[in-house]
């Protein structure tokens, strides 16, 4: 198990090795000048040139690749332009707030996603199988962007029954930041008035992020279930007495959900990229609105540090779901992974 | 094997049992007018072609048919209470502590996901409230051990996909009979089996049965198996019973043409250079069967009747039924020429 783990962890070295030149060259060929973007667009291209200097991007590509590398290696993503903070700084800054409403959105997800599929396989061609394929074709087929301003529109313009826009209302004063997530934070100052309005704050975009991975967890999980509930060893059960409920909380369940961990393994991916339109309507002060400001300026290392970021948490969400894979289904031992 | 029948009710009385399926290509008559007993401590082999109706036969005296299949008439007498009428709640009651079943593939109708130990012991379980855990595991420990299992603790630790098919149909069994039921109900037991251990599991299965004093309604397409270790032998044809009697009078003296055919297509009776015989015709589509007796099409001795009219069982002895007009009171002449293509 343990050397498992080390091997996997190796292997997510390389893969963030690769990302960071596959990342580096990309940059190159982007066909705008970041340089005049920092500049501004009234600036004399002398300023630009000494900016260029200034910035090292006068010297040959090998030798600004053999620096950025260096740089990799000491663990420095170098300047943001944006912010003229260190990337990791701002990392650091702003990725709780997005971890935070990506989770809110991720248990959202998991929780209807399987209840939501599940019920629809028990109750197939009933009317909420019906209501739930509605449902997950709505999530699969809206675009983030859309759905989060219709939303936003009804429930806080409209009816007023959600809160504004933002983490935390304007009232209301942060807790002292210990980890940067506002929820644990609150609990720790013992706060929780502050606990309660941010969760009320992040409900309705961590729905809108939210219903995409819902659509898909549900999907699987009705078509999972429905091949579970055809095999004999459901017919086992029944014979041997057991009732409906404990046939499928029991027999059925845990077999059913093991092709739904890779979904959900797969939607924790699609969080985070969905995570840069939703923070955008929801003025949502995380690292998806950072990077979204970071591609429109053109601020190449925070481009770079954030991707790595990404790709980082993809490995290890992958890898956290390959070993409950493995508790879930004993007939994948760790082992053979290694094989 | 139990001889004699002391007990006058049966244990398992089925009487002109429907079983339809609605399909979206029409109703399927699955089973029409299957009549049968099942004596206490007696072994009794279902069989006929696959198709035929007989595992539909089994699942209807557990009441689990899957939709779109529906019992449309008839009773289930278990012990003198109608299963068809039982609340669902009672029914369950019934399921696996009174009435079990061994299906054909053991190691598909185990729970991959749940050790062995755990499976034998839920049967125990869920009839008995009473029972707490560890004893239930004790139980099962035990039931392991006298299917043969060599060390039973390591195994009951194991998951289904580490075992043989021998050994998965096994723990079957243990799971099955752990709980003492009056009537074991095995489907194809060893169909899937490599021949080798077919032997063991049935002398294993008969053993236990014996011991616990159970019934046995065993399904087979194998009119070998059921000849050594049934007592009494239903043959069906279609979705209905062609001959029910006593083993040795059915099997050496056929008295409907279906069993005749059956049993010439043995091969151990043919002779070695002679080929193998077959039965004329296809099985009929449920979907449309043929009005009168369903064997009709097929069948060399088909008189005109025979086309019109269903055959009642047509008792011949008290231990012996045949369903064909060639054994009703007033027989007509001459058999004419099937009207079939051949």
């Amino acid at each position: 198990m343990a050397h498992y783990i080390m091997k996997r962890l190796f292997t997510l070295m390389i893969t963030v090795a690769g990302i960071a030149v596959v990342t580096f060259f990309l940059s190159l060929v982007v066909p705008l000048d970041p340089l005049a973007a920092i500049a501004g667009p009234q600036s004399p291209p002398e300023t630009v040139e000494r900016l260029r200097k200034l910035y090292g991007f006068d010297q040959p590509t090998y030798v600004q690749f053999g620096r950025y590398v260096e740089r990799l290696a000491e663990g420095d993503l170098g300047m943001s332009f944006q912010t003229n903070r260190p990337v990791l700084d701002d990392i650091l800054n702003f990725f709780p707030a997005t971890l935070e409403l990506a989770t809110i959105a991720l248990i959202f997800s998991v929780v209807f996603g399987m209840i939501l599929g599940i019920l629809s396989a028990v109750y197939k061609d009933s009317l909420l199988d019906h209501f739930s394929r509605i449902i997950s074709l709505i999530g699969v087929s809206m675009p983030v962007f859309w759905l989060g301003l219709l939303l936003l529109l009804v429930f806080y313009f409209q009816l007023g029954w959600l809160p504004e826009p933002g983490r935390l209302d304007i009232m209301l004063i942060e807790p002292p930041r210990i980890t940067g997530v506002l929820l644990i934070d609150s609990v720790i100052a013992g706060d929780w008035e502050v606990f309660w309005d941010a969760l009320w704050h992040a409900f309705l975009p961590a729905v809108v992020l939210g219903l995409f991975g819902l659509a898909g967890i549900a999907r699987i999980a009705r078509s999972s279930m429905l091949d579970v509930l055809s095999q004999e060893y459901i017919k086992t059960a029944r014979i041997k007495g057991l009732s409906e409920y404990l046939v499928i909380t029991r027999h059925a369940l845990r077999n059913a959900l093991v092709p739904t961990v890779t979904m959900i393994g797969l939607t924790y991916g699609s969080l985070l990229e969905g995570a840069v339109l939703t923070e955008t309507i929801f003025s949502w002060p995380g690292l998806g609105r950072y990077l979204t400001t970071a591609f429109l300026t053109l601020d190449l290392n925070a481009i770079v540090g954030g991707t790595m970021l990404v790709a980082i948490l993809y490995s290890v969400v992958n890898l956290l779901v390959d070993l409950l894979y493995a508790y879930l289904n004993p007939k994948i031992t760790l082992a053979q992974h290694d094989a | 094997m139990a001889a004699g029948t002391p007990n006058t009710t049966p244990l398992l009385s089925v009487r002109d049992l429907i079983v339809r399926f609605y399909t979206l290509r029409g109703v399927v008559h699955a089973l029409e007018g299957v009549s049968f007993d099942v004596g206490r401590e007696q072994s009794i082999g279902l069989v006929g072609e696959t198709g035929c109706g007989k595992s539909i036969t089994a699942r209807s005296v557990l009441r689990l048919i899957d939709p779109p299949g529906r019992i449309d008439g008839g009773s289930i007498a278990f012990q003198g209470r109608d299963l068809i009428q039982l609340p669902e709640t009672e029914m369950r009651a019934i399921r696996g502590a009174d009435i079990s079943m061994i299906m054909q593939e053991p190691k598909m109708s185990l729970n991959p996901v749940m050790r062995i130990g755990d499976q034998v012991a839920e049967t125990l379980l869920i009839h008995d409230k009473s029972l707490n855990r560890r004893t239930a595991r004790a139980q099962a420990l035990d039931m392991l051990a006298s299917v043969s299992i060599p060390d039973p603790k390591r195994l009951a630790r194991r998951y289904p996909h580490e075992l043989s098919g021998g050994m998965a149909q096994r723990i079957m069994i243990a799971m099955m009979l752990v709980t003492r039921p009056k009537l074991l109900i095995a489907d194809e037991p060893t169909s899937a089996l490599d021949v080798t251990i077919q032997a063991q599991i049935i002398e294993l299965m008969n053993a236990l049965i014996d011991d616990i004093q159970s019934s046995v309604l065993m399904i087979s397409h194998d009119l070998g198996v059921v000849a050594e270790t049934c007592d009494r032998v239903i043959v069906m044809y279609a979705g209905q019973v062609a001959e029910a009697g006593d083993v040795e009078t059915v099997m050496s003296d056929p008295q409907h043409p279906y069993t005749a055919a059956l049993l010439k297509t043995l091969p151990d009776q043919v002779d070695a250079d002679e080929p193998l015989y077959s039965i004329k015709g296809n099985v009929p589509s449920l979907l449309t069967p043929p009005t009168g007796c369903r064997f009709a099409p097929r069948c060399e001795h088909a008189m005109a009747r025979c086309h019109n009219e269903r055959p009642r069982a047509i008792p011949l002895t008290a231990d012996h039924q045949v369903a064909c007009f060639l054994h009703d009171a007033a027989p007509e002449p001459a058999a004419e020429p099937a009207a079939v293509p051949a």
